[in-house]
């Protein structure tokens, strides 16, 4: 289904996230911004899954971060259902997170060792105090059985279950205050191929059976495919292209799309060793000091004089497909 | 004439709750010049066959209970410590997992990558540092003679991977063991790395030993690949047949959960279950409880790495599929 067909239910517009750069000891002063997230503009529809991935170090956690409001905007606002949440009080900004929820990549390191698995699912249904304390037992059950995991091991702690079933216990915990959104920051990164499978299957049925927004952010561009309706591609911050998940993966258009796609090993012997790659020069550059006009330029087999001047805007290339280059229908 | 033979390697683990068997009479070789790939999930024993092999093994509470490993006509495994360390470095290196953790922060890259050639060979200190600059141009650090003399944490995790290869390979050692070394590494960055160790293989000619648990890594790499589960090796044979005709239903469950091999929209593929408790004594073949095809016979014989007829490379574990019983 296409996105503009859903109702909208995040917004971003032209979000900027920059962190402060010190120097100095006595007389501190700011000397520049690590400039993570530099002008993100998109909209999410419900119930629409958006997988977002780039590099490390382009941005998408940290545009995650700010979706969320664990870190504040600096320009833009973040939009969810009408509300600017980018203005909004700290009490405005708890009373969203319900439907607002994130699971994390490392589940070794995103659950409290020290509290059961109860006390875990548990908690945001007391803070949120969406159940009455007597009724949390049941609910708690509920969570786990949507997850596929046994009740019974409700008193068990973390260190007792396998990564795979601690990111199901993650996702029940994003999934207890009933959610509109969930924004998944790498979740099966960390997991094995074989557990990788059951955790998207499962982030996927949720998503379809609860009419879920999901915000994907993965590196491994075939689960992303695999999972998404629409793509974004961040590279230094910004997105580059945007678009449909096949025709993007398939059909990429932004020179650092096609790199991206063409890097990733393909699992067959023959086509893999006579395979033509397009390999990236050097790595990214640094988000404190980008390159002038497209922050991609000198990376780019495709690069001119004209790349040099301003970000490009995006163009159309496709239904529903665009892309930051000003060479786009040229290569 | 293999460069490295290893036979009935046992390596385990003696914890509080119980012994742990990591590797469970693994035996293999590697040629000379040739690229082996040793592909398995977590807890498959693939790095701590490895890490036998070069003496990495805390003991204890770990213990190299059997087997030997034939490099060059010395057993890496009871050969004496002095015997031992002229190869190990020198001979055979290795490439870890995570750049960032394997660089010590406190000393300058050139002090840690020319150690193993004043440690190895009577040259000066300048000529090291000398050689270690050509190293660094072969990895593709540019401006190398200045570099060479920052600490590890002025470069990125893609230039501290080059970095440790460059220190692996600056003895020119007649094998290479990599364990993961792209997997902490972005999608650009690991196909740099990959091109890079194809390259200086060709050109040093020496045999790798590359770990991984991403199978489309080793279709580019590898001449041969060996799959291995709960500490054995369950299936081996060249690329080109592990993936165009696996025998062994985990190979080809393995291969199944590949998401770009998958319909899109669909459910994906799973493996069900989970892989065994090593700590408890495993009857029969370990992949019986999740394999779709197992028999009750496969819960009571332990399957031997039988080689398939007519094609003398391709050896693997599965009962049922010796007998001819499924395809």
């Amino acid at each position: 289904m296409e996105s503009s067909m859903r109702e909208p239910i995040i917004e971003l517009r032209d979000v900027k996230t920059h962190f402060p750069v010190y120097s100095g000891f006595l007389f501190r002063k700011q000397t520049g911004a690590v400039k993570a997230v530099d002008g993100v503009s998109l909209t999410i529809g419900r119930g629409e899954v958006l997988g977002l991935v780039g590099e490390s170090g382009c941005g998408k956690s940290t545009l995650a971060r700010t979706i969320m409001q664990l870190v504040p905007t600096t320009a833009g606002a973040v939009i969810l259902e009408g509300k600017n949440l980018s203005e909004g009080s700290s009490s405005e900004i708890r009373d969203v997170r319900r439907d607002l929820q994130m699971v994390f990549q490392d589940p070794y390191a995103s659950l409290n060792p020290r509290k059961t698995v109860y006390d875990t699912i548990c908690e945001p249904l007391l803070v949120h105090r969406v159940c009455a304390p007597a009724d949390a037992p049941a609910r708690v059950a509920e969570l786990m059985n949507i997850v596929g995991l046994a009740p019974r091991f409700m008193k068990k702690y973390p260190h007792e279950f396998s990564g795979g079933q601690r990111q199901r216990i993650a996702i029940a915990r994003a999934l207890a205050l009933d959610p509109k959104v969930i924004i998944a920051d790498e979740p099966v990164s960390a997991l094995d191929v074989s557990i990788q499978g059951q955790i998207l299957n499962l982030l996927a049925q949720l998503g379809r059976e609860r009419n879920l927004s999901l915000i994907f952010i993965a590196h491994d561009l075939s689960v992303v495919k695999h999972i998404s309706d629409r793509v974004a591609v961040m590279y230094l911050g910004k997105i580059v292209e945007l678009g449909p998940a096949v025709n993007v993966i398939d059909h990429p258009r932004h020179p650092y799309t096609r790199a991206l796609i063409s890097a990733i090993p393909k699992p067959d012997p023959v086509t893999e060793r006579v395979r033509q790659r397009i390999m990236l020069p050097g790595d990214p550059p640094s988000p404190i000091n980008p390159p002038r006009g497209c922050t991609f330029h000198p990376r780019c087999p495709y690069a001119i004089e004209a790349c040099k001047a301003a970000f490009p805007p995006m163009i159309p290339v496709g239904p529903g497909q665009e892309a930051a280059c000003i060479r786009v229908n040229e290569i | 004439m293999p460069i490295l033979t290893v036979s009935d390697l046992r390596t385990s683990f003696h914890t509080r709750n119980g012994v742990y068997r990591a590797v469970d009479g693994v035996s293999f070789d590697v040629g000379r010049g040739e690229t082996l790939g040793i592909v398995g999930e977590s807890g498959s024993g693939k790095s701590v066959t490895c890490y036998s092999l070069m003496g990495l093994i805390p003991q204890p509470p770990g213990k190299i209970e059997s087997g030997t490993a034939i490099f060059d006509g010395i057993d890496l495994l009871h050969c004496t410590p002095k015997q031992s360390r002229s190869i190990r470095g020198k001979r055979i290196a290795m490439i870890f997992q995570d750049p960032m953790t394997s660089l010590n922060p406190y000393l300058r890259v050139s002090d840690q990558l020319i150690e193993p050639l004043l440690i190895h060979e009577s040259v000066s200190r300048k000529d090291a540092i000398k050689r270690g600059v050509e190293m660094l141009n072969a990895v593709g650090i540019n401006d190398a003679e200045k570099r060479i003399h920052y600490y590890p944490h002025e470069f990125s995790g893609g230039m501290r991977q080059r970095v440790m290869i460059a220190m692996a390979l600056i003895t020119r050692p007649e094998l290479l063991i990599a364990d993961e070394p792209t997997t902490a590494l972005d999608v650009t960055v690991q196909a740099q790395i990959l091109e890079l160790i194809r390259k200086l293989q060709k050109e040093i000619g020496m045999a790798v030993i590359f770990i991984t648990h991403d199978l489309a890594v080793v279709s580019g790499l590898c001449d041969r690949v060996q799959v291995m589960y709960a500490g054995r090796i369950v299936e081996t044979a060249d690329t080109k047949t592990i993936f165009q005709n696996p025998k062994h239903p985990y190979t080809r469950a393995l291969q199944r959960s590949i998401p770009a091999l998958q319909p899109k929209g669909g459910e994906l593929y799973t493996i069900k279950g989970m892989p065994p408790d090593l700590s408890k004594p495993i009857a029969g073949c370990p992949f019986a409880p999740r394999c779709e095809y197992a028999a009750e016979k496969c819960y009571l014989i332990t399957p031997a790495l039988e080689p398939v007829p007519g094609e003398p490379l391709h050896a693997h574990a599965c009962l049922r599929a010796q007998l001819g019983e499924i395809s």
